[in-house]
């Protein structure tokens, strides 16, 4: 039996077609309706609920708490004030990513960190000898992600917390209809959105309470699938769609690093030693290899190529998750691990790793398709990511 | 009177066409100047606040064909738009059951056996065959119309491109097109279907805009506009426009000025200045002149040759032709301001289906009775009605918890018995509302504000002439290489530098804007 979340049981009605998926254990809903538009919708248009409680949740605290994480991961720890967030990947000693996931700075010597997959083995390896407890708080807090531009409208009936101060990567502590709750400005869409962190026991009330006051703000649950649309418009990566971790790669070829996975901002290279800092640096001197880009079809090449079967092109209502090459004359240059019909930007649109230094931003290049089971290649061009970055998102 | 300086273009009436050409134009290097005589742009696409918090596509409301190259061309989503799925259509029926398409294919097709097993699996075929006529009529919408009578080697070889693709169709495909050029849309669907809500919600997509009822002959085909939204569902390019349809005249705006193009509001056009048979440019209202080399009308013909131009310049078969042009505006508008949900005796409660239309179209019958009030020159007592809530979709329009509903309403035809007046508004508003309260009881304790647009309303405050919202009917009669007139379906004018864009000409009608473009594509190739 898979896991449920501490909301399944305000979840489980509502997913009418029975669109359920797995996601770190746990059984959560592709969708609520059997297609996922008007889930999307409201992400860039009102407010979509996720129940994003799968997360893997750890709880750091104690003195050298700030210090085994500076020791784990590429950011600098230095830069994160009480109240903030910080999204970072961690790597092993080769510089090679293993997972990434965000740290919020609690108090002066709690952080909560989250991440993808299980994590606490590697925590503890790298708290030896360090003054820190590590507790694995996953199935104890339960965490949703309130993202859309009336996000912040709703929030402000619900919750007593001033939102206009709460910046962008920044948390407070507060109550929503007072159940106490962190509410972090944080989120997996690249719009204004929030993650509210919740003990698991008080969970069903803060959702009641948002579905309730959001409700005339256009409110909807929303499911995977909606949610990996705008994931990939803001082009961030996901683990095991694009990119492996180091923890689970079997050849070399599987390996990432942060410059390899445009995370390059991530990486602190004058904070004291921590996993992969000398190959990162070595890497950032030598530069990367690959590089992890945009790629945009070219409609008019996309309805040639469907055109040449007498039918006009065809687009998924879902994102893709299969690997297609990327050419450029007769070579492979590179291959796309994820993308999408972008239903805002009106866009056949991917993401994917392209050889360094020999493909630049805006070059043009193919991406194969397979249409009417024949494989083409489309006209491309590469894009710098992300492909959406609304005002609102900092604002 | 002062004398600007020169543009190479002006394009007079800011509706969506006309922004369509100037951003085409000023993409092309035109230095162009857009001239609108409201203090908004849009024409008939905009959005107002009609009633203090609640904003209203006062006019056309939802998004059907706007072409997919004119959102690529311009990149439209950068300058603000966004289209919001609106998908299912929910028809109350008189014995207070339902019928509603979904958006899921399974959904609907269970839906549509709970009523007759038959129509759910001849949906199917039905389907592939119109996907098929969509896909042959296409290409036709996307080309400047040949002219069948002549000899020119362009015409030709367009005439020549068009036979092959009319070839390519093969014969049964061929007499299927053939049959729904020339039949009913009742008719038609006739031969499909059984169940008659059905075949009425379907048939009222082909009497929109026109002075047409399901039973009259030519029908069937605006029944084929409806489903080339659909293959170009592809694009997804249908829907409802955040922000109302205003904000896609904006982003259009946006993209011209993005070009280079200039736009001024509160700037009536009252002549075209023509001499020796050539335009030179525009006077204004004000009394102001503005020279360009290039002068482009986006109004209908009526206001294009025989207001801007007038008669003596024009050669006497055009001025036939134009006079003779069918406008015979049929349809009006009902904007409501809600302070809650309406309750659909059929479907009780808050639900999806408010996100989608509801369609008021029982029966052919009911549609049929409804055009029979409108031939004899009054609006239905009954009309046929599509009604949306577009605060369901973008809450933005209406303050939260309350709403905005808008109703399209057919018969209210132009040419009412003893004219429009103030009284027969009232009535006409009345007749809608008690027709909606039949299927939606509470509505009238909802409603906070209403705005009753008859014809001659729409005609008063857009221009449209006889408020016809296609700029003249889509009847076969004026479609093609005779929309607007008979050698005049390039875009061209008798007059040199004088052209036409609006929905007035070839393909026309819908927030589409495949007028505009094609008429700027023409004058950037002559010149």
């Amino acid at each position: 039996m898979l896991k449920t979340t501490p909301f399944h049981s305000r979840t489980a009605p509502l997913v009418r077609a029975q669109t359920w998926r797995r996601w770190a254990g746990h059984q959560v809903a592709s969708a609520y309706e059997p297609l996922p538009e008007h889930e999307y919708a409201a992400i860039r248009n009102a407010a979509a609920l996720f129940d994003v409680s799968p997360l893997h949740k750890y709880r750091i605290t104690g003195p050298q708490a700030a210090h085994l994480l500076d020791r784990m991961v590429t950011r600098d720890l230095a830069k994160c004030a009480v109240g903030q967030v910080l999204y970072t990947p961690w790597c092993d000693a080769k510089g090679k990513v293993i997972d990434d996931g965000t740290i919020s700075r609690l108090d002066r010597s709690t952080f909560r960190l989250t991440s993808a997959e299980p994590n606490l083995r590697w925590l503890s390896m790298n708290a030896v000898g360090l003054d820190v407890r590590i507790e694995d708080v996953s199935d104890r807090v339960g965490a949703l992600a309130l993202q859309g531009p009336l996000s912040r409208e709703i929030l402000r009936q619900v919750s007593p917390a001033d939102f206009d101060a709460l910046k962008y990567f920044r948390l407070v502590s507060t109550t929503v209809r007072d159940v106490p709750v962190t509410i972090s400005r944080t989120g997996y869409t690249g719009d204004l959105g929030y993650e509210i962190w919740v003990d698991a026991a008080n969970a069903v009330a803060v959702w009641d309470a948002l579905i309730e006051t959001g409700t005339p703000y256009g409110i909807t649950p929303a499911g995977i699938w909606a949610l990996d649309l705008a994931r990939i418009e803001a082009g961030l990566v996901m683990l095991d769609v694009d990119y492996f971790s180091a923890h689970h790669a079997l050849i070399p070829d599987q390996l990432s690093t942060p410059f390899e996975l445009n995370l390059g901002w991530t990486v602190s290279l004058e904070k004291g030693p921590y996993n992969g800092r000398r190959a990162l640096r070595e890497e950032k001197a030598r530069g990367p290899s690959w590089s992890f880009v945009g790629i945009e079809v070219q409609w008019e090449s996309l309805e040639a190529i469907f055109a040449e079967r007498g039918l006009p092109p065809h687009l998924p209502n879902i994102a893709w998750r299969t690997s297609a090459p990327v050419y450029k004359g007769n070579q492979q240059v590179g291959y796309a691990t994820s993308g999408c019909w972008s239903p805002l930007l009106k866009k056949n649109i991917a993401l994917a790793h392209v050889m360094q230094p020999h493909i630049a931003i805006d070059s043009e290049v193919r991406l194969e398709v397979t249409v009417e089971h024949r494989r083409k290649q489309a006209d491309a061009f590469v894009r710098k990511l992300p492909f959406f970055d609304p005002p609102r998102k900092r604002a | 009177m002062t004398k600007a300086r020169r543009y190479d273009a002006i394009i007079i009436g800011g509706g969506h066409n006309g922004l369509v050409a100037a951003a085409y134009l000023a993409r092309a290097g035109r230095k162009t100047l857009v001239l609108e005589r409201r203090p908004l742009l849009g024409g008939a696409a905009v959005t107002e606040e009609i009633f203090p918090g609640f904003k209203f596509s006062v006019f056309s409301y939802v998004v059907s064909l706007l072409r997919p190259e004119i959102i690529r061309d311009l990149e439209l989503p950068k300058h603000g738009l966004q289209i919001l799925p609106l998908e299912s259509t929910v028809t109350p029926m008189d014995n207070g059951d339902y019928l509603a398409s979904w958006a899921d294919p399974d959904e609907s097709r269970r839906e549509l056996e709970r009523h007759s097993r038959r129509d759910a699996e001849a949906a199917v075929v039905f389907g592939r065959l119109m996907h098929h006529m969509a896909m042959a009529v296409k290409p036709i919408i996307g080309m400047v119309p040949p002219d069948p009578s002549s000899l020119s080697r362009s015409d030709l070889s367009s005439l020549v491109k068009l036979g092959g693709h009319m070839r390519s169709l093969g014969a049964e495909r061929f007499h299927a097109l053939h049959k729904l050029m020339t039949m009913s849309s009742a008719d038609y669907l006739d031969e499909w279907y059984e169940f008659d809500p059905l075949k009425a919600t379907k048939s009222a997509s082909g009497i929109i805009g026109t002075f047409l009822g399901p039973r009259s002959p030519g029908s069937a085909y605006v029944l084929l506009h409806h489903y080339m939204g659909e293959i170009d569902g592809a694009f997804r390019a249908w829907g409802f426009q955040k922000g109302g349809t205003g904000a896609i005249s904006e982003s259009i705006a946006s993209a011209a000025r993005a070009h280079g193009a200039e736009i001024r509001t509160d700037a009536a056009v009252d002549r075209v200045l023509v001499r020796n048979g050539r335009a030179t440019g525009v006077a204004l209202s004000n009394g102001d002149q503005i020279d360009a080399a290039v002068v482009v009308s986006s109004l209908d013909p009526r206001h294009t040759f025989l207001d801007l131009v007038g008669e003596a310049e024009l050669p006497g078969e055009l001025v036939d032709a134009v006079k003779r042009y069918k406008f015979r505006g049929s349809s009006g508008k009902v904007n409501l301001a809600l302070s809650g949900l309406p309750r659909f005796t059929c479907m009780p409660g808050p639900g999806r289906h408010l996100r989608g239309a509801m369609s008021i179209s029982p029966s052919v019958e009911y549609l049929e009775r409804a055009y029979d009030d409108a031939k004899y020159g009054e609006f239905s007592r009954n009309p046929y009605m599509d009604i949306v809530i577009p605060s369901m979709i973008d809450p933005g329009m209406a303050p939260p918890g309350q709403h905005v509903m808008s109703i399209f309403v057919q018969y209210a035809p132009y040419h009412i018995n003893g004219g429009w007046t103030d009284a027969k508004r009232e009535a006409f508003g009345n007749a809608v509302i008690r027709t909606l309260a039949r299927y939606a009881p509470n509505i009238e304790s909802l409603i906070l504000h209403k705005q009753v647009l008859t014809p001659a309303d729409i005609e008063q405050i857009t221009g449209l002439s006889e408020g016809n919202i296609f700029q003249g009917e889509l009847a076969l009669q004026q479609l093609f290489f005779l929309r607007p007139a008979a050698g005049w379906a390039k875009y061209r004018t008798p007059i040199r530098g004088y052209w036409q864009c609006g929905a007035g000409t070839h393909p026309g009608g819908g927030i589409m804007g495949a007028s505009g473009r094609l008429a700027a594509l023409q004058i950037v190739g002559t010149k």
